[in-house]
């Protein structure tokens, strides 16, 4: 069947999605072989990512089953999660540098 | 599995029997364009270094020079000069005809400016052209392949498809014992730990941290964060969003297989399987990196499709994205876009890319072999032009 979103590790907070997606329409999630229905709260470009679960602002982000950013807000399952409420955490001098 | 490529005195093998056409500086790149137009059966190599460099700089424009001139798919080799330039020319010419290569040098101001250095040059050239052409291929095991990997104009499906794919194909030349070069330090950042843990020994492992450490240091030594120019708008366009998610996508291309050594950037690797260069992830830089580096095919996952080839070493373009596939078709050669529908898997997928990267090694042409597109390379530099 079509596929609007992958997901690509279990413990992922975040799916990715391969179709252009709709505010209101229900998102088909693919996670493994298992398929999972996400309400769609804002437009969703093709290729960017939303919130699979519910995630709190300071939470990592996860996909691929690692750390990908921090969320510098809360991210409500079905919004879009990216620049503008994600932070790398990787590359830059204003952080201390990790162990 | 074989492919027919060409013998060189060196062991080596190439996949294309181009006569190179080298530029030693910046000042006499017009002089190659215009030989090279003028002669089939040439390829060039131009760029912006040679003269006014730190001594640190014109030492890799000396190695990079000489790792091209030695690359397997040239038969051989006329390296213009100006005259007066920072390059020094009797050690790439000797470096170069090490490798048992006959290589020609033409230089400006002694032949009289560039209308006589471009008449000389395409008599030369058009002789040597006709002795590599008198040169047949020959069936050769693919452990003669040494592959260079990239991805450029990445998105989402990068790390989805195409990456992986390539992966699953390194695992498999490494398996029948030819080599892969994984560059793109850049883009280990964030992911460097994940890279690590596949080192084959704790020393490699330390020496990709330190690759990081030191790419890192540079940025910051120019007073800016990484973070400024990765990932690139275009990236960001695409959906991703942290180097760290660019980064776990992008070394997906490593596979599975023990990283056996870690190289400076355009060094010919002494070890067989997978490797790691030091090299930025910008396009001309990296892929003249795998050029001088021994590379004699290199595959290119993308995601919203990039144009750019390579003068004489055959770039081979991959992408997940149908979209990218339908309107960059004339730049595209393997869709791979049927595994997120999912009438397809990644393992087949990596396959069926080793299988078209012998019929390219073969002669086949890539889409940027046909198009043309092969005109923008530098040389990676790490300080200021003076």
């Amino acid at each position: 069947m079509a596929i609007d979103a992958i997901v690509l590790n279990e413990i992922d907070n975040v799916a990715t999605s391969v179709q252009e997606l709709k505010a209101g329409q229900q998102a088909q999630v693919r996670l493994g072989r298992e398929m999972h229905q996400v309400a769609v709260q804002e437009d969703i470009p093709y290729g960017h990512k939303f919130a699979f679960r519910p995630i709190t602002r300071g939470d990592d982000i996860l996909k691929y089953g690692e750390v990908i950013g921090r969320a510098t807000g809360d991210i409500p399952a079905g919004h879009h999660a990216h620049v503008q409420n994600i932070e790398s955490l990787r590359g830059r001098g204003d952080l201390r540098k990790e162990a | 599995m074989e492919f027919l490529g060409y013998r060189r005195a060196a062991g080596t093998v190439g996949t294309r029997n181009y006569v190179g056409v080298l530029s030693a500086v910046v000042c006499v790149n017009e002089v190659v364009e215009a030989i090279v137009r003028q002669v089939q059966g040439t390829a060039r190599f131009t760029h912006h270094q040679g003269c006014c460099q730190t001594p640190l700089d014109i030492g890799l424009v000396n190695k990079a020079l000489i790792g091209l001139g030695r690359n397997p798919n040239l038969h051989s080799v006329i390296i213009v000069s100006l005259g007066c330039e920072s390059t020094d020319l009797s050690g790439v010419i000797e470096g170069i005809r090490a490798s048992g290569k006959r290589v020609e040098h033409l230089v400006v101001q002694e032949v009289g400016g560039a209308a006589r250095t471009t008449a000389q040059g395409i008599l030369l050239a058009q002789d040597m052209v006709r002795e590599a052409s008198l040169q047949q291929r020959e069936p050769f095991p693919i452990s003669e392949l040494v592959m260079g990997m990239k991805c450029g104009s990445s998105d989402t499906t990068s790390g989805l498809v195409p990456n992986p794919a390539i992966g699953v194909a390194s695992d498999l030349l490494v398996a029948a014992g030819g080599v892969s070069i994984l560059g793109e330090v850049t883009e280990f950042i964030g992911a460097e730990h994940i890279l690590a843990r596949h080192a084959a020994d704790a020393q490699v492992g330390q020496a990709i941290f330190n690759l990081v450490d030191r790419m890192e240091k540079r940025a910051m030594a120019v007073g800016e964060d990484i973070r400024g120019g990765q990932p690139t708008g275009g990236n960001i366009k695409g959906g991703l969003t942290t180097i760290e998610e660019k980064s776990l996508g992008a070394i997906a291309k490593a596979g599975s297989a023990p990283i056996q050594a870690v190289y400076e950037y355009g060094e010919r690797p002494a070890v067989r399987g997978l490797v790691v260069m030091d090299s930025p992830g910008r396009e001309p830089e990296i892929l003249t990196g795998l050029a001088a580096a021994g590379c004699n095919v290199i595959v290119f996952a993308t995601g919203r499709g990039a144009p750019q080839g390579f003068p004489f070493v055959p770039v081979l373009k991959i992408t997940g994205s149908r979209t990218a596939a339908e309107k960059m078709s004339d730049h595209i050669d393997m869709n791979l876009s049927a595994v997120i529908d999912g009438g397809d898997t990644i393992p087949d997928a990596g396959q069926r890319i080793l299988e078209e990267l012998t019929r390219i090694a073969s002669g086949t042409m890539t889409k940027a072999e046909i198009s043309g597109y092969t005109n923008s390379m530098d040389i990676y530099m790490q300080g200021p032009v003076i």
